[in-house]
């Protein structure tokens, strides 16, 4: 059992900091994630993460702090993406990966800037993979308040998005603006996303976003099921994570601890696949589910 | 060259000279008919002839270009309506559905309860009884907790039809439920429907482009062709100079065993259109209201 | 700003965009969008590894993004195809943190492996480069016509005897091939920039399919141009020119489709084909 709880790990500040931070974002990015794997919307997911970070570097460079400027580039790309708003996913892929790459090059233009400005060399590896243990805590409540914002409106969402993804013209018929409901769920996405970045990064807001969502979905049927077990798949994982990598100050080389992403994604992967001893996958056939090249008899509304 | 009549008291459900125009082209013409509690009717059609478009059009999803649609007596015009969505009940022909859709079958047919509201709904027994009790209805309560993307296209239909029952429309609007249905399934669905119809004054207008299988149970036929309407008993309208004139060139009708089955006659036989004869008030084109 | 060492640059950029315009036209049409991010992110994650094991970079690129793409290929089969390529984007990344964080002194190294360094590119490195490139255009033109097939009509092509999961599987590896040389050139994100933009503007002036490629290939050469001139000039990294470029691409040809009275979707229709209008 020593080994597992390393001496320190509830006294230390960073660690419960980690933790209550951790757990906001991991429930958040759950629930959202639920719908985002559901629309085959992962892609943008990512890029909005991504585009987020980019925002945080702007942010750093002009003197604001930086969890504004994650959200602020956030919601601005969520909202170009609907706005150029194309149905079809093939084509919303290739737009936002055009957002992604405009974002990215702004990054590109950040982190020079700012390495002119002072000494940040270390500025490209936190910007990708955060510090969950290095949170400041006058965000904190900012933090969680955006959290609870984004799954309040998923929440009162729910309904509509499923109705909508399950048949757009029946959702219509029945009086669902379902373009407005999508821009609305986009936006939550950016703001979850956002606040998962700048909490932990790119790369573990994008794990905790699909990963627990994912494996949700493969073993739970009904909509709340889906969303409880996702949290708590997600709660679970981070938990973990963050033990573990306290953990690992201990583990060879000593003195240096591993990178609590590694963890986190480690875990998430794992559990996705464990499902798979439970309900072996059956091949796709081509043209069912958008695999590339698919032609995916997808419909839209609108006249 | 129609008669426009009053819309009557009881009357669903009416269309009125609807024209539709589409990049420039001409879809639908002077359409009109109407639906009164109870009835049974087929939308029937070759594919392109412009039934999805009058389902379009009643839905409030495509304004025409004129003519009027009026739903439980009041006119509709544009798109939300609060009448129509509380007395039309739609069932699409696919859902887009994923295999990992966190949706039973249960949830989808609770979802027709109040899916179009924001909120979550508090789980209640009354609720799950309704849900229960609408998917006994339609047959679906052996697989009721089974997820959606795990289902057959039969299975499919008489979800959506739970999905749209529970609700308590008065008109069921289902478009093309049998094209993708072996004989067996497309057979279920009819019987569910002509008995909701029968028990519970529920009518129906269900588009098809075989007619066969609704023909036992058809109490009137929206029959369309080429953007044009004919309206009526299946005698009154399935006969080949009525067909003839609505195709504009000759088609025979023949009944073959009890089914019906419509023959294209040789190519340039111009029969003239709908339209000739002036002044005479047609029985079959136009209001339709027998 | 033609000098010696310069021309180096010019020829590696050159080649790459070649590269990346032709895969990339086939990228965007087969809708692997997400795949041509995380195939490079990969190669990236495996570039630092190999600096860990004290390795040949070029061997932990080549080895991540093929390992990448042949998990994307043979997860893509069993999951969701967006799902299985952002498990393996994470996962490749993750690991690549561990690496990194047991590496020593490696930000400036991450910096261009993600962002590229084009200005300081050795000539040892073009012959490689220009070798890798024509084998990755070649392997495309030889399966040219399942792969349009395959991306078109997949299930006429499985009646045909070609089977999409395979080409699926040929084209992930081409594009590893060429992404895991192009990364220490212009970074693994820029790289992806380099495939998407173009490419996608290409689409939106023609829907000819050799004219397609030829466009996205000049697209590309003018972007990296343009962006090495600026670049050198204001000394702003390349990668957020080749980024706004591609992105000014992108609007035009959207601006031109719309003005033709076209939209990048077809009309929406509410029901599927044969069911009528």
């Amino acid at each position: 059992m020593h080994y597992l709880i390393e001496p320190g790990l509830w006294s230390s500040s960073p660690v419960r900091v980690a933790v209550l931070v951790g757990t906001v974002v991991a429930i958040t990015s759950a629930v959202v994630g639920v719908f985002t794997v559901t629309r085959g919307q992962s892609f943008a997911g990512h890029s909005l993460a991504d585009v987020a970070t980019t925002g945080g570097s702007g942010a750093f460079l002009v003197g604001l702090n930086q969890f504004w400027g994650f959200l602020a580039f956030g919601v601005v790309a969520a909202i170009i993406l609907e706005a150029i708003g194309v149905q079809r996913r093939r084509g919303r892929d290739v737009t936002t990966g055009v957002v992604l790459g405009a974002g990215l090059g702004l990054a590109a233009l950040f982190l020079y800037l700012g390495t002119q400005q002072s000494n940040t060399t270390g500025a490209s590896f936190t910007v990708l993979f955060g510090s969950i243990f290095v949170i400041q805590s006058s965000t904190i409540p900012a933090l969680i308040a955006c959290g609870v914002i984004a799954l309040v409106v998923i929440v009162t969402l729910s309904r509509v998005l499923l109705l909508s993804s399950l048949s757009p013209e029946v959702a219509a018929a029945r009086g669902v603006p379902v373009r407005a409901v999508g821009a609305a769920y986009l936006v939550a996405l950016a703001i979850s996303v956002s606040l998962s970045s700048v909490a932990i990064g790119a790369v573990l807001s994008t794990a905790l976003l699909i990963g627990p969502a994912a494996t949700a979905l493969r073993i739970a049927k009904g909509p709340v099921r889906a969303m409880v077990t996702a949290a708590v798949i997600g709660v679970v994982v981070t938990w973990l994570g963050i033990l573990l990598a306290y953990d690992s100050y201990y583990w060879p080389p000593h003195g240096h601890a591993w990178p609590v992403s590694f963890f986190i994604v480690a875990l998430v992967v794992l559990a996705y696949l464990l499902t798979y001893l439970h309900r072996p996958a059956r091949r796709r056939r081509p043209g069912l589910t958008g695999a590339p090249g698919a032609a995916r008899p997808e419909v839209e509304v609108g006249a | 060259m129609s008669e426009r009549k009053a819309p009557a008291a009881d009357e669903l459900l009416r269309l009125d000279g609807i024209t539709v125009r589409l990049s420039g082209r001409e879809v639908l013409h002077d359409v009109s008919f109407a639906i009164r509690p109870g009835e049974f009717t087929g939308l029937i059609g070759p594919n392109g002839a412009g039934k999805t478009t009058i389902l379009r059009v009643i839905l409030g999803l495509l304004p025409p270009s004129s003519g009027t649609v009026t739903v439980a007596g009041a006119p509709i015009g544009g798109r939300r309506h609060h009448r129509r969505e509380s007395v039309i009940g739609y069932v699409p022909q696919k859902l887009l559905i994923e295999p990992d859709m966190p949706l039973r079958v249960r949830d989808v047919v609770a979802l027709g309860i109040d899916g179009n509201k924001l909120g979550v709904p508090f789980p209640s027994r009354a609720r799950r009884e309704l849900v229960n009790e609408t998917l006994r209805m339609v047959g679906a309560d052996s697989f009721a907790d089974k997820r959606v993307g795990e289902l057959s296209g039969g299975e499919q239909q008489r979800v959506m039809i739970a999905h749209a029952l529970i609700s308590q429309p008065r008109l069921l609007l289902l478009d093309e439920p049998l094209a993708n249905l072996d004989i067996r399934s497309a057979q279920g669905i009819v019987a569910v429907l002509a008995k909701l119809a029968r028990e519970q004054q529920i009518a129906v207008l269900i588009s098809a482009h075989d007619m066969n299988p609704l023909a036992p149970v058809m109490d009137r036929i929206v029959y369309v062709a080429a953007g044009r309407a004919a309206v009526g008993s299946s005698e009154e309208v399935l006969r080949t100079d009525v067909l003839s004139r609505l195709y504009g060139q000759h088609v025979d009708v023949l009944h073959v065993h009890g089914r019906v089955v419509i023959v294209a006659g040789e190519d340039g036989e111009d029969t003239g259109s709908p339209h000739d004869g002036a002044g005479q008030p047609d029985p079959v084109y136009g209001s339709g209201v027998a | 700003m033609f000098s010696g060492f310069m021309m180096n640059t010019w020829i590696a950029a050159t080649i790459v965009a070649v590269i990346a315009g032709v895969v990339g036209f086939f990228a965007v049409l087969r809708g692997s969008t997400f795949a041509a991010h995380a195939i490079p992110n990969g190669a990236f994650a495996g570039a630092a590894g190999a600096s860990l094991l004290g390795v040949n970079t070029l061997v932990g690129l080549a080895v991540f993004s093929i390992a990448g793409a042949l998990g994307i290929g043979a997860f893509g089969r069993r999951a969701r195809h967006d799902v299985a390529t952002a498990l393996i984007l994470v996962l490749m990344l993750g690991v690549g943190a561990l690496f990194i964080s047991l590496g020593s002194q490696y930000a400036q190294e991450t910096y261009s492996l993600l962002f590229g360094e084009v200005f300081g590119i050795s000539p040892d490195v073009l012959l490689p480069i220009g070798i890798l490139g024509a084998v990755s255009v070649l392997a495309l033109a030889v399966i040219f016509r399942p792969l349009m097939l395959t991306s078109a009509m997949p299930e006429v092509a499985e009646a045909r005897g070609v089977s999409p999961q395979r080409i699926e599987m040929v084209f992930l590896l081409v594009m590893a091939l060429a992404t895991s040389m192009t990364v220490p050139v212009v970074g693994a994100l820029l790289m992806f920039s380099l495939m998407i933009g173009p490419a996608a503007a290409a689409r939106s002036f023609t829907a000819r399919p050799g004219l397609a490629v030829a466009l996205s290939v000049a697209f590309g050469l003018i972007t990296v141009w343009i962006g090495i001139a600026v670049s050198y000039e204001t000394n702003w990294p390349l990668g957020f020119f080749v980024g706004v470029l591609g992105a000014a691409f992108f609007l035009a040809g959207r601006g031109w489709a719309s003005l033709r009275g076209r939209r990048l979707t077809r009309p929406a229709r509410t029901v599927p084909a044969n069911a009528g209008a």
